[in-house]
This record gives C-alpha cells, structure tokens and sequence, in this order.
C-alpha cells in the first residue's frame, strides 16, 4: 500500500491552494512520508481540526495508502 | 455501532487517560504506538492501554469514534488529544505537560 510524493501532493494542492507544502520522503517506498503544511485555512482551528483538514484533502486515503503519514501544520508567520 | 461506542465512552469514562494503539504497554507493535507510550512513560503518567489489534471492530470502530483515521489515539478524561504527531508536538511544546498538570494527573 502505498502512494507517490506526487500524488501526495496533489491531493493537498488541490486543497490547500494557498499553502506552503513541504513534503519528506523518509524511507522511499512511497509509504514513509512527513508533511509539513503552512496555510491561514488553519486559521482558528485547534490542531486535531487542522490534521482532520489535512486528512479530508487525503480524500480516505490516510490510515489507508498512506499508513505513515506524519503531518505538521501551521498557520503562516507575521 | 452504537454498542460498540458505548463501550467505548465506558473506558474513556472509567479511566483518566486511555491509550488506544496497536500491542500493549510492554510491547508496542508499531512505532507510532511506542512513540506515544515512551513519553507517557517518560512522564510518569500511568495509562489504560487498549490493543486494537485484538479487536478489529474496535480498530475500526475507534476511527469513526473520534473522526480520525489512524492509530494511536490518546484520550485525556474522555476528551480526545490526538495521535502520535500531535501528542509529540504537544511533548516538545511542554503543552502535553501542562495538560496533565491541570487535569491534575500523574506527578
């Protein structure tokens, strides 16, 4: 199981249109990745509520695909 | 599924900190899980661990519960906190700390 950076990508692209999106391959099997997702969408939103943000972009796939996934998200600085 | 988040909301109700994660306190079978036990451990916070790999439904079941699609799952006097990045996060930040502090558990 297991998804390309590229696809990865897309998805938080797509829903994030705004964001900074910092993607770690940490393993290179398309499974070991660390996302780190700089938006104001997180504007307002405690972290469990950002990370279920990021989750919905995933459209599914996360615990899924993407079994190990780690995802930071942040609201833009200044 | 509605029995199944009753005995759910029972545990969260009758322990002050319960940690869903796959294995058990001694012997996590992922890294994610013993990342979170190490620093309950590391804490000195005492946890109601939950192996979900023995109950499939639960595994799954857990997941609709809190709205999160993975495990572990680190609940506080039945609020859930997070899985293992923010749990990190919150270690890191001395957040995850000042919540035991004030729920008045552990130290």
């Amino acid at each position: 199981m297991a998804m390309s950076q590229e696809k990865l990508k897309s998805f938080l692209i797509k829903a994030f249109p705004d964001a900074l999106i910092e993607i770690q391959d940490l393993a290179g099997d398309n499974d070991h990745f660390a996302v780190t997702l700089t938006s104001a969408a997180f504007e307002g939103k405690n972290r469990i509520q950002q990370h279920q943000m990021v989750f919905e972009a995933l459209e599914g796939h996360m615990g899924k695909a993407l079994h190990a996934l780690r995802v930071k998200t942040q609201l833009p600085r200044g | 599924m509605s029995s199944l988040f009753d005995q759910i909301r029972e545990t969260l109700v009758s322990n002050d900190v319960v940690l869903y994660m796959k294995g058990d306190q001694k012997f996590p079978m992922c890294g994610f899980s013993n990342t979170v036990v190490r620093i309950l451990e590391t804490l000195n916070i005492p946890f109601h661990a939950v192996n979900v790999l023995k109950d499939m439904e639960l595994r799954e079941g857990i997941k609709t519960f809190a709205n999160w699609p993975t495990i572990p799952q680190l609940y506080v006097k039945e609020e859930f906190i997070g899985g293992c990045d923010i749990v990190s996060e919150m270690y890191e930040t001395g957040e995850l700390q000042a919540l035991f502090a004030e729920k008045g558990i552990g130290a």
